[in-house]
């Protein structure tokens, strides 16, 4: 009786589960593939407003009227490149949520590749300096003395 | 020398720290333009409807046109937007005082609430454009209001500020700027 309960309360939990859509029902374009366009690139558009949510996530006033101006420019027959062009010749790079590869942001895209390098390299010294310590490379050979020395104290141990 | 190695990771991260710390000072929500040095837009925005009505003189609209010629401010608000009332006095003193012409584009708002507004806190614009539908406030690459910017003779945007105009911001940086692009 408790599983039936429990299961029953679970599947009616599922549906808010799912996330509300920002997409308004008035937006949504009647061609299938001309909206899964504009979705596809509203996802890759920051909203300016709430900044780290896509426009696609996003209930900001702002961001319905990038999504309305997406969609307006794919039905004048822009391809998706020309729209986000549109959208960054506005808004710059910045709305990009993957910001492009270019020299402005080079030390992003490279920057954690470089430390990474950095750390390597300065372990592969370090250990390599270890290593030669531990065989004994860079210490001297033992003198006549010490030698008579250790060998009384190991035969001590016997 | 191997002292000075062994000091390096504390430098570097004396290093990190400062660069992040200098971060906290940046706000965030100041993002870059991508206009400036750029031609203003091409726009034709009519004048907040029923302006006539109210008595105030009716300066039909605002146009890209309007903007060539002298150092011009543009700046973009709403009734609805607080620091948009904020600033008000210092866009007043900027246009009346100051002899800086300053255009309006009035964004998604309602036109009798504009007119009330204006008709409240003073019509400090040579010109309002109202965007009902902020289509061309998106061209300007607007995304929060009050926003300003600062044309000059041949109609490019120059400068631009986003939030409230300050006495501070109009002393510092537009006053000294409306005067170099004045000369140039």
């Amino acid at each position: 009786m408790k599983r039936l309960l429990l299961a029953v309360l679970l599947a009616l939990s599922a549906p808010a589960a799912i996330p509300a859509l920002a997409v308004q029902p008035d937006e949504v374009l009647p061609d299938p593939a001309l909206e899964s366009r504009a979705r596809a690139i509203s996802q890759e558009l920051r909203c300016l407003v709430c900044q780290n949510q896509s426009i696609d996530d996003s209930n900001a006033p702002l961001a319905r009227d990038l999504r309305l101006l997406v969609r307006d420019r794919l039905k004048a027959g822009d391809s998706d490149d020309k729209v986000m062009e549109f959208v960054t010749d506005r808004y710059g790079d910045y709305v990009l949520l993957r910001p492009p590869f270019k020299a402005t942001t080079l030390v992003l895209w490279i920057g954690p590749f470089a430390v990474l390098l950095l750390g390597a390299a300065g372990t592969f010294l370090f250990l390599r300096g270890r290593r030669g310590v531990a065989a004994g490379a860079d210490t001297a050979p033992l003198s006549a003395d010490e030698r008579r020395r250790l060998d009384a104290l190991l035969r001590k141990d016997d | 020398m191997r002292r000075l190695l062994y000091l390096l990771p504390f430098l570097l991260f004396i290093g990190v720290g400062v660069a992040f710390y200098l971060g906290f000072e940046r706000d965030p929500r100041d993002i870059p333009s991508a206009l400036i040095d750029k031609p203003a837009p091409t726009f034709d925005l009519p004048a907040v409807p029923g302006q006539m009505a109210q008595g105030q003189p009716a300066t039909g609209g605002l146009s890209s046109a309007k903007l060539a010629g002298d150092v011009t401010l543009v700046n973009v608000f709403a009734s609805w937007c607080i620091p948009c009332k904020a600033e008000h006095p210092v866009i007043t003193r900027l246009s009346r005082e100051q002899g800086v012409t300053v255009y309006g584009i009035n964004y998604k708002d309602k036109p009798e609430d504009a007119l009330t507004w204006l008709s409240r806190n003073g019509n400090p614009y040579a010109a309002i454009g109202a965007d009902q539908d902020g289509r061309v406030s998106i061209d300007w690459g607007v995304y929060g209001v009050p926003e300003s910017y600062l044309i000059d003779r041949k109609g490019r945007i120059r400068f631009k500020h986003v939030g409230p105009l300050t006495p501070q911001v109009v002393e510092e940086q537009i006053l000294p700027m409306v005067k170099h692009l004045r000369q140039g």
